[in-house]
C-alpha cells in the first residue's frame, strides 16, 4: 500500500525523521519496499492567475500572456495550447530554480521579453511524462501561494509490502495505529461525527446471504452536485496512493477506504429498481462492469442486486449500469461488511483483482461500517452538497464475526520467545495495539481482540504481537542445546555428491535443465510415454514435465555448439516424471552427454572423436566407485526412439532396466539440430548409488595362471554371450576374463570376427596344475563352438 | 724389479687412455690379469733371498692396488658420463602441458547445496528429499494455507491438470517427514534439511520459474526463537565465512509459522554509512496447527523451521547478477566454479 506520508503524520506525529519511521515500521513487521519524496527539489514557484493572454507577433505557437502573483504582473512568453485568460497555473517566477537545478532568468522569445515561465506538471516533478500543456490549478487556488505549499509537495510517498495478515494495516488509520504502538505516540485525529439526517428517504436492503453479507449499511443523499470539483488536497492524497481522481463521489469512497479501511460503493438511485437484494448470482447471470468486461457470474458469488438484476460483485467491483454518471443527482451509499471467507477467491475466478477485494479478502474490521458511512457523507457533502438521508443498517448478529478472547500465559511467551519477560513489561506491548487485558490469575491474561485484527486467534499469534512490538533483535540468542547422539550413516550408499565427483574428474561439467520442457522435444525423445502438461504453463516451451534427461542435455549441448565450444561433456541429476496408470513415479535419475574428441585438443595430435565406449567407459567408473560393476550388464537395444539403433543400449542391474546409454539418433540429432554425434546415457540413481558393504577375500599365496585364446565367430556374436559361456564353463577357481582384441579382416573369413580372450584362474589353497587348466579349457573350447559356433584359431 | 715403476706407469697411461669398457677391461687383463704384466712379476720373487721377498712382494701388491684405483675410478667416470649423456638426451620442455582429460566442476546451485546442508550436518540434522509434483494437501493445506487463502496468491503456482502442484516451496518435506516419524513410531528430536528443487509461475530478470531452496526444520521438546535466531545468524556468518556480518530479523508473516520472521543480512553500506540489509531467509517457530496435521502433538512438542533461495546464495557468494545464468547451461559459466 502506497501512501502520504504527511497523510499518515495528520493522525499520528511521532517525533522521528521519515527513515527512522520508515525504518521502525519495517522493523515491527510492515516492510517498506521504497519511499521517495512526492516532487523533486524545486523553489520560486507561485499560483499565477493568466489575466491577458494575445499571440506573439512573430510565432504561431507562442501567446504573449500577462501572469499576476497577487501582487505584481508579469509578461510571460508561453508555448502551451491551453494557456488562456482565467485558469490559475505554477508560475515560475524569474529566480527560480526548477528540478534539475533548472535556473529561471528573463529571457527574450522572437522578439518579446519574458519574465518567468508557466509550468506543465512534469516541470515540477510531479509527472514523468511531458505534459501536453500547462498545468491547470484549481480555480479556488489562492494567487501567489508558494506552488510547495499549497500542493503540500514537502511529503514523502511510502509503499508499504503487507503481508496477507495486515490486513487491518490497509488503511492510514491501521498504519496509526502501529505507528502509534510502536513510537508510543498518541493518534490525535478528530473523532467522526455523525451527519444528521436533514430528510427522510431511505432505500430498502434485503441480506438474503447473511453468512457472506451479515451487514450492510445505506443512505441515501439528495440532490448532490457530481459536477463539484474533488478539492485538491483530496486528489493529492488519492494520487499519492496511487489512485486517480474521477469524480467526486467515487473519489470520496476511496478516500475513505484509503483513511479508514472500509471498501465502498456509490450508486446512483434513480437507477436502482425496488430494492437492494444482497443475494447469491444466479449461474450464468451476466453482469457488465465498471471496468468494461462483461462477467458470467458463478453460483458461488456473492452479489449486490436490485429487484431486477446484479448490479455489481459484491467485496468486487461494481457495474457499469448502476455507476454514478455525471448526470446522477441522487445517490445511494453502500458500506457493507462481507466476510472474508465469502470473497476470498472471487475475484480471482473472475481475473479481477480490485482494492475491495484486496481487503475483504485479508478482513475488514467488522465495525467499521458506520462510521466509514457517516465519514463519506460529511465529506460528499461538503464537496458537493445536498442532503443526506438517515443511515439504515441491516445485520445479522449471529453470522457476524464474534468478539474473540484469547488466554495468554507469561511461561508461553518464556518458552516460545526464549526470554523471561515480567508481566507488567508484557502487557504493555499488547494494550498498545489496542489489545485489552484482563490479568484472570497470576501471570495469566485473558486478552480481548479488537474486531480489526482478523490474524489473532491463538496464544502463538499473542506471543508474535509481543516479540514484534519488544523487538526481535532485542530478543536474546541462545545456542540450541541437544543431545549428542550420533545417527547412522549407510555404508552400503554412495552418495550423489560423490558420484557427482567421479563423473567432475572425468571431465564432466554439472548442467541444470528446467523440469519442464517443450512438447515437441519431449515427442522427438520419447514419443511412447505422454508427457505430464502443465495446466498453466508459463510458455508452450515449458509446458511438459519431463520423462527424460535426455532432452534437456542434448538442448544445453547445442547451446554450448552454437557457441564455438565442439567438445562437451555434461551431466544431471534430476526427477524425472513418469505417469503409468494412476502412479506417477518422480524418481532421482542421472544423465550424461559427450560430444567432440575424445581428449581435449592439444599437442599430443590425438583427437579421434570420442564414441559410445568412451561413455560406456565413464559409466562403469561409476558402477567401480559403488563397487557393484559385476551386477550390471548392456543388452544391445533397438527401441528407444532417441537413440541410434545400433548403438545403443539397456543398462541391466542384476537383469532389470535401469537405464540407457546410446548415441544420439541421426535424425533426432537432426530435429534439434545438432550435427556433431552425441552420445548419451540416463540411469537411475537411487539404483546406482546402492552398493554393498566390501567383503574381503582373502589373498592367496598361490600363483595364478593364465590362458589367452584367439576365437573365430560370426561378426555378430555379442562379446558378453562370449564371456558369458566362458563364465559359465571356467569353474569356481576362474578369477578374471579379459577381452584384448577384436579384429575383422585379412586373415578371418568375411562375416567373421576374432576375439582374442585371457582368462586367469588361481586357487586359494593350492597351485594349479596344466591337467586341471587344460580340461577346462578344453570344456570351455568345446562349449563356445557348441553355443556359439566359434572355433579357437591355432 | 726395476721395470716396476715403468711397468705401474704404463698401465696408469693404459688406464686413462682407455675410452671405454671393453678396452678398460683389456688393460685389466694385461697388467693385473693372472698372465698380466705386473702379476708376473710375482713369479721373479723366487730368486730372491727370504729376507728380500716380503718387501719385495710388498712393492709389486701395492703398484696393483694403485693401478686397480685408476681402473675403478675410470670406471666410475665413464658411467658417469654416459648416463649424463643419457640424461642429456631424455631431458624433456617441462613446460608444455599435460597430457589427458581436464577436470569438469560442480554447478554452483549444487555446490551451494551441499555447502548450506553440510553446515547443518555437521549439528546432527540429516538430508530428507520429498516429490517436486506434490499434492495439495502437503504443499498448502497441511501448511495452514487453505484454498483461497490471500497467501495463495503470492505462491504463483503451477497447477497439473489433476489438481496437484509443482511444490511452491520445500515446506512439504517437513510435513511429510514428520508424519513419517509418526508413522514409524519414531519420537522427535527432528533434525532436517530438505534441498530441491522448487517452482513459481512466474519468470523475469529476477524471476525463475525454477530455482533451489533449502528447508529447514527441527523439532523437539523444547527449543525457542532464541535458539532459531542463533543458530540462523551462526549458520550466515559460517556460510558467507564473516564473523563480523551483520545480521537481523524482522517480523514477517508466513502462515505454517508462528512467530514469523525474515532475516536481512548486511550487504553493503548506504552513502550515509548505514546498512544496505538483504533478505536471505524466512523462518519462525512451527504452528501447532502444522503439528496437528502432522499428526504431532503441539503441546508436547515445539519447533522451528527455516527456508533459503539457494540462487540467492549462490549469487550473493559468488557475485553472480543475473539469475538466468544458473539454467542457461553455458560452459564458460559452469567453468568458473569447481
Amino acid at each position: 500500500m502506497k501512501f502520504s506520508e504527511q497523510w499518515l503524520r495528520s493522525w499520528v506525529n511521532p517525533d522521528a525523521s521519515t527513515e527512522e519511521l520508515v525504518s521502525k515500521i519495517t522493523m515491527a513487521g510492515l516492510e517498506v519496499d521504497e519511499y521517495e519524496a512526492v516532487a523533486p527539489e524545486f523553489s520560486g514557484v507561485v499560483v499565477g492567475e493568466i489575466v491577458a493572454c494575445e499571440q506573439h507577433p512573430d510565432a504561431d505557437k507562442l501567446r504573449v500572456t500577462k501572469v499576476t502573483n497577487g501582487t505584481e504582473e508579469f509578461q510571460v512568453v508561453c508555448g502551451a495550447p491551453n494557456a488562456r485568460v482565467g485558469i490559475k497555473i505554477p508560475f515560475a517566477m524569474v529566480g527560480a530554480v526548477l528540478p534539475g537545478n533548472f535556473k529561471i532568468k528573463k529571457a527574450r522569445l522572437r522578439g518579446v521579453e519574458s519574465f518567468g515561465m508557466l509550468c506543465g506538471d512534469d516541470e515540477i516533478g510531479l509527472a514523468s511524462e511531458r505534459a501536453d500543456g500547462i498545468m491547470e490549478l484549481p480555480l479556488d487556488a489562492p494567487v501567489g501561494a508558494d506552488i510547495r505549499e499549497y500542493l503540500q509537495l514537502d511529503d514523502t510517498i511510502i509503499d508499504v509490502d503487507l503481508t496477507p495478515n495486515r490486513g487491518d494495516c490497509l488503511s492510514i488509520a491501521g498504519l496509526a495505529r502501529e505507528v502509534s504502538a510502536n513510537f508510543l505516540a498518541d493518534v490525535t485525529v478528530a473523532e467522526i461525527e455523525d451527519v444528521v439526517a436533514d430528510i427522510d428517504d431511505t432505500f430498502e436492503v434485503n441480506l438474503e446471504a447473511t453468512e457472506a453479507c451479515p451487514r450492510f449499511v445505506g443512505r441515501v443523499l439528495r440532490n448532490v452536485n457530481i459536477k463539484a470539483a474533488t478539492p485538491i488536497w483530496m486528489v493529492e492524497r488519492l494520487r499519492r496512493s496511487g489512485v486517480r481522481s474521477i469524480d467526486p463521489v467515487v473519489d470520496v469512497t476511496n478516500y475513505v477506504m484509503l483513511e479508514l479501511g472500509q471498501p465502498m460503493h456509490g450508486y446512483d438511485l434513480d437507477r436502482l429498481s425496488g430494492s437492494i437484494r444482497v443475494r447469491m448470482a444466479e449461474a450464468g447471470e451476466k453482469l457488465l462492469m465498471l471496468d468494461g468486461t462483461e462477467q458470467e457470474l458463478n453460483a458461488n458469488t456473492l452479489v449486490i442486486a436490485d429487484e431486477e438484476k446484479a448490479l455489481g460483485i459484491a467485496g468486487v467491483m461494481g457495474g457499469e449500469y448502476s455507476g454514478v454518471n455525471e448526470d446522477a443527482t441522487s445517490i445511494f451509499l453502500e458500506s457493507a461488511f462481507f466476510d472474508k471467507i465469502g470473497i476470498a477467491g472471487k475475484a480471482r475466478q473472475y481475473g479481477l483483482h480490485t482494492d475491495a477485494s484486496h481487503r475483504f479478502e485479508r478482513g475488514v474490521d467488522y465495525q467499521l461500517q458506520s462510521k466509514a458511512i457517516e465519514r463519506a457523507t460529511r465529506l460528499i457533502l461538503d464537496i458537493c452538497g445536498g442532503q443526506a438521508g438517515p443511515v439504515v443498517e441491516v445485520a445479522c448478529e449471529e453470522a457476524l464475526p464474534k468478539a474473540r478472547t484469547v488466554i495468554l500465559h507469561r511461561q508461553k511467551v518464556t518458552d516460545l520467545l526464549g526470554v523471561e519477560l515480567p508481566a507488567d513489561h508484557i502487557a504493555p506491548l499488547l494494550t498498545c495495539l489496542g489489545l485489552e487485558l484482563t490479568e484472570t490469575v497470576e501471570d495469566q491474561w485473558s486478552v480481548a481482540v479488537p474486531s480489526w485484527r482478523f490474524d489473532i486467534s491463538i496464544e502463538e499469534d499473542l506471543v508474535e504481537e509481543v516479540g514484534r512490538i519488544y523487538g526481535y533483535n532485542n530478543l536474546p540468542d541462545t545456542i540450541p542445546l541437544a543431545e549428542l547422539r550420533l545417527k547412522t550413516i549407510d555404508e552400503s550408499t554412495v552418495r550423489m555428491s560423490e558420484l557427482r565427483r567421479v563423473l567432475v574428474a572425468r571431465g564432466y561439467r554439472e548442467a541444470i535443465n528446467y523440469s519442464f520442457i517443450d512438447p515437441s522435444l519431449h515427442q522427438a525423445f520419447d514419443p511412447e510415454r505422454v508427457a505430464e502438461p502443465l495446466a498453466n504453463p508459463i510458455s508452450s516451451e515449458m509446458s511438459v514435465m519431463r520423462t527424460s534427461l535426455l532432452p534437456g542435455l542434448v538442448t544445453a549441448m547445442r547451446y554450448n555448439l552454437n557457441r564455438q565450444q565442439n567438445r562437451v561433456r555434461l551431466f544431471e541429476t534430476g526427477q524425472i516424471f513418469i505417469r503409468e496408470g494412476d502412479q506417477l513415479t518422480q524418481d532421482l535419475w542421472l544423465g550424461g552427454a559427450v560430444c567432440g574428441s575424445r581428449n581435449p585438443e592439444s599437442w599430443h595430435g590425438s583427437d579421434e572423436p570420442v564414441d559410445f565406449f568412451d561413455l560406456k567407459g565413464d559409466l562403469i567408473a561409476l558402477f567401480k566407485r559403488v563397487g557393484n560393476e559385476a551386477e550390471y550388464s548392456f543388452r544391445a537395444a533397438d527401441k528407444c526412439s532417441a537413440l541410434h539403433p545400433g548403438q545403443c543400449a539397456e543398462i541391466l542391474r542384476d537383469g532389470k532396466v535401469v537405464g540407457v546409454i546410446g548415441r544420439l539418433h541421426p535424425s533426432v540429432a537432426k530435429t534439434v539440430s545438432v550435427d556433431t554425434p552425441v552420445y548419451l546415457f540416463e540411469i537411475s540413481a537411487d539404483v546406482l548409488m546402492a552398493g554393498d558393504v566390501t567383503a574381503f577375500r582373502e589373498l592367496s599365496r598361490f600363483p595364478e595362471v593364465r590362458r589367452d585364446m584367439a576365437l573365430v565367430l560370426d561378426e555378430t556374436t555379442a562379446a558378453a554371450d562370449v564371456e558369458a559361456v566362458i563364465r559359465s564353463k571356467a569353474g569356481e577357481w576362474l578369477r578374471d576374463i579379459r577381452l584384448f582384441d577384436v579384429y575383422s579382416g585379412k586373415g578371418v573369413e568375411k562375416g567373421k570376427k576374432s576375439l582374442a580372450l585371457g582368462v586367469t584362474w588361481r586357487h586359494a589353497e593350492r597351485t594349479l596344475n596344466d591337467e586341471e587348466i587344460n580340461d577346462l579349457f578344453a570344456c570351455i573350447a568345446a562349449a563356445l563352438e557348441a553355443e556359439l559356433g566359434g572355433t579357437l584359431r591355432q | 724389479m726395476e721395470n716396476l715403476q715403468a711397468l705401474t706407469d704404463a698401465a696408469l697411461a693404459a688406464v686413462a687412455a682407455a675410452g671405454d669398457a671393453a678396452s678398460l677391461d683389456q688393460v685389466r687383463v694385461q697388467y693385473l690379469g693372472k698372465k698380466g704384466e705386473i702379476s708376473l712379476l710375482m713369479q721373479g720373487l723366487r730368486h730372491l733371498s727370504k729376507e728380500e721377498k716380503p718387501k719385495a712382494g710388498a712393492k709389486i701388491n701395492e703398484a696393483k692396488q694403485v693401478v686397480q684405483k685408476a681402473m675403478n675410478e675410470r670406471r666410475s667416470f665413464m658411467e658417469q658420463a654416459a648416463l649424463d649423456a643419457q640424461l642429456a638426451a631424455e631431458s624433456i620442455d617441462v613446460t608444455l602441458p599435460g597430457r589427458g582429460e581436464g577436470v569438469g566442476s560442480i554447478h554452483p546451485v549444487t555446490r551451494t547445496m551441499e555447502r548450506i546442508s553440510e553446515y547443518f550436518q555437521t549439528i546432527g540434522f540429516t538430508e530428507e528429499a520429498g516429490p517436486e509434483i506434490e499434492d495439495d494437501f502437503h504443499n498448502f493445506e497441511a501448511l495452514n494455507i487453505p484454498d483461497h487463502h490471500p497467501a495463495r496468491a503470492m505462491h504463483d503456482t503451477f497447477y497439473m491438470k489433476d489438481g496437484s502442484v509443482l511444490r511452491t516451496h520445500t515446506s512439504p518435506v517437513q510435513v511429510r517427514t514428520m508424519k513419517r516419524f509418526v508413522a514409524e513410531n519414531r519420537k522427535p528430536p527432528i533434525a532436517i534439511v530438505c534441498p530441491g528443487k522448487v517452482y513459481r509461475c512466474d519468470s523475469d530478470q529476477t524471476h525463475s520459474p525454477m530455482f533451489h531452496q533449502v528447508e529447514g526444520l527441527y523439532v523437539a521438546e523444547k527449543t525457542s526463537f532464541a535458539d532459531l535466531k542463533s543458530l540462523l545468524s551462526d549458520f550466515l556468518r559460517v556460510f558467507f565465512e564473516r564473523d563480523d556480518l551483520e545480521v537481523r530479523f524482522r517480523p514477517s508473516y508466513f502462515p505454517f509459522t508462528e512467530p514469523s520472521a525474515e532475516v536481512d543480512i548486511e550487504w553493503g553500506r548506504n552513502a550515509d554509512d548505514s546498512i544496505k540489509w538483504l533478505e536471505v531467509l524466512g523462518c519462525g517457530m512451527v504452528h501447532p496447527d502444522v503439528f496437528r496435521h502432522a499428526g504431532l502433538d503441539p503441546e508436547k512438542y515445539c519447533g522451528f523451521a527455516f527456508g533459503m533461495g539457494v540462487e540467492r546464495f549462490a549469487m550473493l557468494r559468488y557475485g553472480v547478477k543475473d539469475l538466468r545464468q544458473f539454467f542457461e547451461n553455458d560452459l564458460r559459466f559452469l567453468e568458473q566454479f569447481k
